[in-house]
């Protein structure tokens, strides 16, 4: 399909200055400015974010699920990096 | 038929007539993805008219009119659109040709009349100026891409040019109901417009590799109620739910 309507983009959009971008779906287009353009009326119609980034889909690597075992399980039985063996003072918020 | 009236109908009318047009479109665009951008345009300008009808009903000081009633009770000739926003949907490049020469006006218009004495015309134009800049970025981008994208595109878009320009004079057309609406502060000169149109709308064209028609006869008369045969079409099939059922509510 991707001769009749173009090329795959991923979308990811703001919420508000300073937070991060969130990936929020992907769309076709030909060209930056249609992307940029299909990304507003996709998935901004209803207030979702104030800024967007479109990047083209191929741009993208990605892991793929026979990594799976050798990158993410390794961190099973490592319990010590999580930031748990000390008190935190009630007065810290947002941990 | 008050003049204040009149000129609020046919702001409301060309956008009324402009939406019906686009809408036809809806799930026959050539990507889904730009079938939502277009559909969401005419969804605007249909807000856009809806407030429109409204005040001009109240203008008419006649009883038992409402927006509804202007809408889906007029006929042909009662319309006071502009020829240009009547004219069939043809192919995209089509649409697209017509489309930009119709947000590039009202960009201008509009950015005007947000200074009306009318307050709330201004505040609809107010809100309009936000929704044609992005029409007209999105329509105009497709005249570059058509233009400059195969040779098929671009010839398309020439036949579609050479088709409808000769439409596009009748937006500047000015009568007593102009005339009146600007020495009233409601409206403004739109002829003092006309040069930044046409220079803006000309580039873009032109920097597309397309040409102007040379010498066209520029027609009028839609704002007067006489309109090219695709109108009557058009209403009979926004028209047809509405009187089939005229005590429906909704």
């Amino acid at each position: 399909m991707s001769d009749t309507q173009g090329p795959m983009w991923e979308v990811f959009l703001q919420k508000k200055a300073g937070q991060p971008f969130v990936h929020c779906g992907n769309l076709h287009a030909f060209d930056k400015e249609m992307a940029l353009q299909n990304a507003r009326d996709l998935y901004t119609r209803r207030m979702e974010g104030t800024a967007i980034w479109v990047v083209k889909s191929e741009h993208i690597v990605a892991s793929s699920p026979e990594d799976q075992g050798a990158f993410f399980e390794p961190a099973n039985d490592k319990i010590f990096r999580h930031p748990t063996f000390y008190q935190v003072p009630d007065i810290i918020k947002h941990m | 038929m008050n003049h204040h009236y009149k000129f609020i109908l046919r702001l409301a009318d060309n956008g009324l007539i402009n939406s019906q047009r686009l809408t036809e479109w809806t799930g026959h665009g050539p990507f889904l993805e730009e079938d939502l951008a277009l559909t969401n345009i005419a969804l605007d300008i249909l807000g856009r008219s809806k407030m429109l009808l409204e005040h001009a009903a109240k203008l008419s000081g006649l009883e038992n009119v409402s927006e509804d009633t202007l809408a889906y009770f007029r006929n042909e000739r009662e319309f006071l659109n502009t020829k240009l926003v009547e004219q069939p949907n043809g192919d995209y490049a089509q649409t697209i040709v017509k489309q930009v020469m119709v947000d590039y006006f009202d960009l201008l218009h509009y950015t005007e009349l947000c200074k009306s004495s009318d307050e709330v015309l201004a505040g609809i134009a107010a809100k309009t100026v936000k929704e044609v800049t992005y029409h007209y970025r999105h329509t105009s981008s497709w005249v570059t891409r058509f233009g400059l994208g195969t040779e098929e595109s671009n010839q398309r878009a020439q036949a579609a040019l050479n088709e409808l320009w000769r439409f596009s004079g009748e937006l500047f057309f000015t009568d007593e109901t102009e005339k009146f609406a600007e020495e009233n502060g409601i409206g403004v000169n739109i002829n003092a417009s006309k040069d930044k149109w046409t220079k803006t709308i000309t580039t873009l064209f032109e920097e597309a590799n397309l040409k102007i028609p040379a010498d066209a006869f520029m027609q009028d008369g839609g704002k007067n109620g006489l309109h090219t045969e695709h109108l009557g079409y058009l209403l009979a099939e926004m028209q047809s739910l509405a009187k089939a059922h005229p005590e429906a509510k909704w």
